[in-house]
């Protein structure tokens, strides 16, 4: 047997096969330079090398692929927004998700399994109300729950009635789900880079040199390239990455906290978060309950857990299951979300003709990966911001346009 | 359990605090024109590094400024406006 596999190792019919190759030597000039080697930064290599054949792509990475905040963030996959150009957007994040396996030949474990939102208060509950009526017009499957259909949905809930947190219904979001971010991350990486898109990761981006309004050169650690054009997907960097341009984004940075669980038999068959204990959960496809997420409650760039908020999420999480007060937790960690002020990300053009802008994707980041990749694909190839993004420009924080979305994140409202 | 010092009360846990951001000089409304407001509206100090900005003693209602690394989450030392004539 031993014998066999190492056979089979050495196999020319089975060649091994390397998904990412290993990082090349840096060009001179690159169509297009991608700061950035997370999800979103890899998802728009993605399309811009499939569907507009711009291969000329360098995607640099100052860590390791997907180190970031794609490997940091608890994969909620929801379009249960509340302002008409939010759910829009998150809508067709959603639909690509449906169909992101297909899409990259590779298995994100994209599992649609719906997400419950609770409401503690009837003030919650109006505020469910007006979700649910925005995202039925938009044609999302949003909908408002009683109590029975609750403990339905999910009969180890705490309904806690006649207490002061009793859950007085929730916000049933079927299209809601979860996927494998590391999937989702070098799946469009696999396919990127199959196309001839370069990906340097260990390449930091120290300078910008601009002249005439543009961005002529970019400097590495590893040398200075040129560039048609450049993306800023950095995440939790972005504020800094653009103050190299010389942009000074409307971003605060806050980490957010987030742990998980050992692993246990599969319980919990929905997404379950709760707006008033600021706490949500979801089971992992290793039995793992991911519960998150407290933001501290002020700027840093530390990702150093804190024992305040481990106790905070570790109490809601009890409360809402109680039998998990057994249960033992595994790893804690953080990530720096780039928060703007009205919870919505910046995307398209920036002061700079030729550098665009992936940025302010706070607590809400993951789910957009697709969307936002295809959508900037579409916006650096074409030179213009299709109408989908608009609402989300750089430009609303001077024309007090602001789009204000109060179903951002159960995090931090 | 984390610390902060109040310049009225002194040390105390940084349960009883609030942050209210960093520091930001208000430009004259009568002169500032739209994107100049815009800017003083929702720009923040976000630079890593050290610093200033508001903190409030919520007990005793103290108002007071912090100066803070926000890499390491050190803070340097906390003084009241009265000493800069800041506002909050």
């Amino acid at each position: 047997m031993p014998f066999s596999l190492l056979k089979y190792g050495f196999s020319r019919t089975y060649p091994a096969r390397y998904d990412i190759p290993p990082t090349p030597d840096l060009k001179r000039h690159y169509d297009v330079v991608i700061i950035g080697g997370g999800g979103h930064g890899l998802a728009c290599a993605h399309y811009l090398s499939k569907y507009h054949g711009i291969t000329d792509v360098a995607v640099l990475e100052k860590g390791y692929l997907a180190g970031g905040n794609t490997a940091r963030n608890t994969t909620t996959i929801r379009s249960n927004y509340i302002t008409p150009e939010g759910i829009s957007f998150y809508k067709e994040g959603v639909e690509l998700y449906e169909r992101m396996s297909q899409e990259l030949d590779f298995n994100v474990m994209f599992s649609q399994r719906g997400q419950l939102t609770l409401a503690h208060t009837e003030a919650t509950l109006r505020s469910f109300k007006a979700r649910a009526a925005m995202g039925s017009h938009l044609g999302t499957r949003t909908e408002v729950v009683d109590q029975k259909e609750v403990e339905k949905l999910s009969p180890l809930l705490n309904m806690d009635y006649g207490g002061p947190l009793e859950i007085l219904g929730g916000l049933w979001h079927a299209d809601g789900g979860t996927a494998r971010h590391d999937a989702v991350a070098w799946g469009y990486a696999a396919q990127a880079s199959r196309r001839g898109v370069e990906i340097h990761q260990r390449t930091e981006v120290t300078a910008f040199e601009i002249s005439g309004g543009r961005v002529q050169k970019i400097a590495t650690d590893r040398g200075t390239i040129a560039c048609g054009q450049a993306m800023i997907a950095t995440g939790g960097m972005n504020y800094e990455m653009a103050l190299k341009a010389g942009i000074e984004l409307p971003i605060r940075c806050y980490p957010l906290q987030a742990m998980v669980t050992q692993p246990l038999k599969p319980w919990l068959d929905t997404l379950v978060s709760s707006v008033s204990l600021h706490t949500y959960l979801v089971q992992s496809s290793r039995g793992e309950v991911v519960i998150g997420g407290g933001s501290d409650p002020y700027q840093l760039y530390s990702t150093r857990s804190t024992l305040d908020m481990k106790e905070h999420l570790a109490a809601g999480a009890v409360h809402l299951f109680p039998f998990l007060q057994n249960v033992r937790l595994l790893r804690q960690w953080a990530g720096i979300t780039d928060m703007t002020p009205d919870y919505s990300p910046i995307m398209g053009a920036s002061p700079l003709a030729n550098l665009w802008l992936d940025c302010g994707w706070g607590t809400w980041g993951f789910k957009a990966t697709p969307v936002a990749g295809k959508r900037m694909a579409e916006t650096i190839a074409g030179g213009r911001v299709p109408d989908i993004l608009k609402p989300f420009s750089l430009e609303r924080f001077r024309s007090f346009r602001l789009l204000n979305e109060m179903g951002a994140t159960a995090a931090s409202h | 359990m984390k610390l902060l010092a109040c310049p009225v009360n002194g040390l105390r846990n940084i349960d009883e605090f609030q942050s209210f951001g960093p520091l930001r000089e208000t430009p004259d409304p009568e002169k500032t024109s739209d994107a100049e407001w815009g800017q003083h509206l929702f720009r923040a100090d976000n630079r890593k590094g050290i610093i200033v900005e508001w903190w409030r003693h919520v007990p005793s209602n103290v108002f007071f400024l912090a100066e803070r690394d926000t890499e390491s989450n050190e803070v340097v030392r906390t003084f009241l406006p009265a000493e800069t004539g800041e506002r909050p």
